[in-house]
């Protein structure tokens, strides 16, 4: 099925050479990271994790929501979400690359990754995100590609797929638990140190995660003649709507943790990123332009017209990944670090090669995610005609 | 059963063997082994720090020197970047979560010692995905540079901020080089590890033997007639951040 993928408009290629240019310089840029050291990034001593480790955990929320069309068609017969689970699952695998892409790129120490199974800690959270996370990309690739496989030779999916297909629907929860994992089993950092850590990373991974996946399979539909039913979108749209209030509600519940119990390590993070601290007001304008963002998104996702409104069904769905990306890309690892474990401010700002290289390895993800969906829809369009 | 059956089954069973009992194993501990003969040795070290004693020599900087030279720590002039083993802070900054508008007027400002805690309960050795941090049967939390992958997340659990990470190559900031005790590279986490390698040859920690008040105690935690713990039962100390449940094993003498 991969000639699909070699055939194309010229847009297409000229996409893809796009992105390709932007993995080149990504490359380069991470060369340059080798031969220097962690040090051409903007990470310090106190912010010792940085956009890498954020991107990380926000693409993992993706990669998991990719269950959000998945489940509904297995465990709930939602026909109109037939021939858009391959697209959950195939957004999943760009996602879950990503993921590795930026932890590879964040080790101080590249080439000896492979102590991490040389020597396996299972009391080490980042031992299970490991299993996890590439249990999940393989079980992506076995389901994705033999139910597609299948679809290409006009006949149903191998019987031996479908417990694969039930394990990867808990699998998704898991990735993203376990990455809630990493951060909020670490006494001493207030912000991260909440119960409600991995439900909330869980609700804005099923609003960004789908949100994504609305807008590539309306571009699907510009660019090709793949069609969805009304009712997909519908239902979709519904998806994201409540896991992005169920987003807000989470926040609101440490909000409330953090100032009704008045202590002052659980507020000071908060007030860091959304006041300022010690005249440090680094993110303030990043962090309320991320909720305001959400706030006005899920105005417009509530009111029915708006909703199935494609225009502004899009708006919504842009400025609730800008905002939920800039909340957990940015505002999660900050917050954690700031202020530091002596009570001081060490700002973190990333610097150009750090930005670049996770251009690079975001340019990686859309590459992945863009073959893998020419493919799905060259074959689809085959059955069709 | 024939050879097939046989091969299958002699290796679920080595299988079970050898992993089942490895992974119920929670904490890592290190391959005993034979401390030399003159080495001290104890069951739990810890270190006191009278501070009493050390605000005494308010510019003396003497025990800071002797580790990092001693040590090879690189001397990096970015704050953001810098490598510390033991240095000094001001009370508010080393105890946090201790306000207190009267006992301000002692402490405002003053200066406090600050290293790795060795605690007892060691967040970062949990979560060490290599076990390149590791505690030893006597109490230190080691580091294994050689294993290290450089995933700092040690440094993210460490309430203490004891750790630092090699941003850049470490060798050309180093002033003084001592041959004697091995030199970082870029992308592993360091930090005190109890002078291990001077215990090993009978000596006490460089810092400890440095002062010149003796404000710095080291000694067996578990060892009843140990001056440390003679001093620890009689005086009046406080250990940063007790509440989190490290144990850290450093006590300050106020």
């Amino acid at each position: 099925m991969l000639e699909k993928a070699l055939v194309g408009s010229r847009k297409y290629w000229l996409w893809v050479a796009f992105l390709g240019l932007l993995i080149l310089v990504g490359f380069l840029a991470f060369l340059a990271q080798l031969e220097y050291g962690l040090g051409i990034t903007g990470m310090s001593r106190d912010v010792s994790w940085g956009f890498y480790v954020a991107q990380f955990t926000f693409l993992v929320g993706v990669a998991a929501s990719g269950v959000m069309v998945v489940l509904p068609y297995y465990l709930h017969n939602h026909k109109v979400f037939g021939p858009v689970t391959i697209f959950g699952e195939f957004l999943a695998i760009a996602a879950v690359i990503m993921c590795l892409l930026f932890i590879i790129v964040d080790i101080g120490q590249t080439h000896r990754l492979f102590n991490v199974l040389l020597h396996p800690t299972p009391h080490s959270m980042l031992f299970y995100d490991m299993i996890v996370l590439n249990g999940y990309l393989a079980l992506n690739v076995i389901c994705g590609w033999a139910a597609l496989h299948g679809e290409y030779k006009g006949t149903h999916y191998p019987r031996w797929v479908k417990p694969f297909i039930y394990l990867s629907i808990p699998w998704a929860f898991s990735i993203h638990t376990v990455t809630a994992f990493l951060y909020a089993g670490l006494p001493g950092r207030h912000f991260w140190l909440t119960a409600v850590m991995a439900p909330r990373f869980l609700a804005s991974a099923f609003c960004s995660g789908p949100a994504l996946l609305l807008i590539a399979i309306l571009i699907a539909q510009k660019v090709s003649k793949f069609r969805v039913e009304a009712r997909a979108i519908d239902t979709l749209s519904k998806i994201i709507t409540y896991a992005l209030l169920a987003n807000i509600f989470l926040f609101g519940c440490e909000l409330f943790t953090a100032f009704y119990s008045n202590i002052p390590g659980h507020m000071a993070p908060i007030v860091y990123l959304f006041k300022g601290l010690h005249g440090h007001t680094e993110w303030v304008i990043f962090m309320w332009t991320a909720w305001l963002l959400m706030a006005g998104a899920a105005l417009i996702l509530v009111i029915p017209p708006l909703r199935r409104n494609v225009t502004t069904l899009v708006l919504a769905c842009i400025m609730l990944f800008i905002g939920a990306w800039i909340d957990k890309g940015i505002g999660l690892l900050t917050g954690g670090f700031t202020p530091t474990p002596f009570e001081t401010i060490t700002p973190y700002r990333p610097t150009v090669p750090e930005l670049l290289i996770s251009l690079g390895i975001w340019a990686t993800g859309f590459l992945v995610m863009t073959v893998l969906f020419k493919i799905a829809i060259a074959v689809k369009e085959a059955r069709a005609a | 059963m024939d050879r097939r059956k046989f091969l299958k089954l002699a290796g679920l069973s080595a299988t079970l063997a050898g992993g089942v009992p490895g992974f119920l194993n929670r904490e890592v501990k290190a391959r005993s082994y034979t401390p030399p003969p003159g080495a001290l040795t104890a069951r739990r070290w810890g270190l006191a720090i009278d501070i009493k004693k050390c605000w005494e020599e308010p510019h003396c900087n003497d025990c800071i020197k002797a580790c990092h030279a001693v040590h090879n720590v690189p001397d990096i002039p970015d704050r953001k970047k810098e490598i510390k083993w033991i240095w000094k802070d001001e009370f508010e900054h080393a105890f946090p979560e201790q306000p207190n508008e009267f006992n301000n007027i002692l402490f405002t400002h003053k200066p406090f010692l600050l290293l790795c805690n060795h605690c007892k309960n060691p967040p970062c050795v949990r979560v060490c995905p290599t076990q390149a941090t590791f505690k030893r049967e006597d109490g230190i939390v080691m580091m294994d540079y050689h294993r290290c992958i450089g995933c700092r997340f040690c440094m993210a659990a460490c309430p203490f901020g004891a750790r630092s990470f090699n941003w850049v190559d470490p060798r050309p900031y180093i002033k003084e080089f001592n041959p004697e005790f091995p030199t970082r590279m870029k992308g592993v986490v360091e930090k005190c590890l109890f002078c291990y390698e001077r215990l090993e040859k009978g000596q006490i920690p460089a810092c400890v033997e440095a002062c010149k008040r003796k404000a710095l105690i080291f000694g067996d935690l578990e060892d009843e007639n140990s001056e440390l713990v003679r001093l620890l039962k009689s005086r009046f100390s406080i250990r940063r951040k007790a509440e989190l449940g490290t144990e850290p094993s450093v006590f300050y003498l106020i």
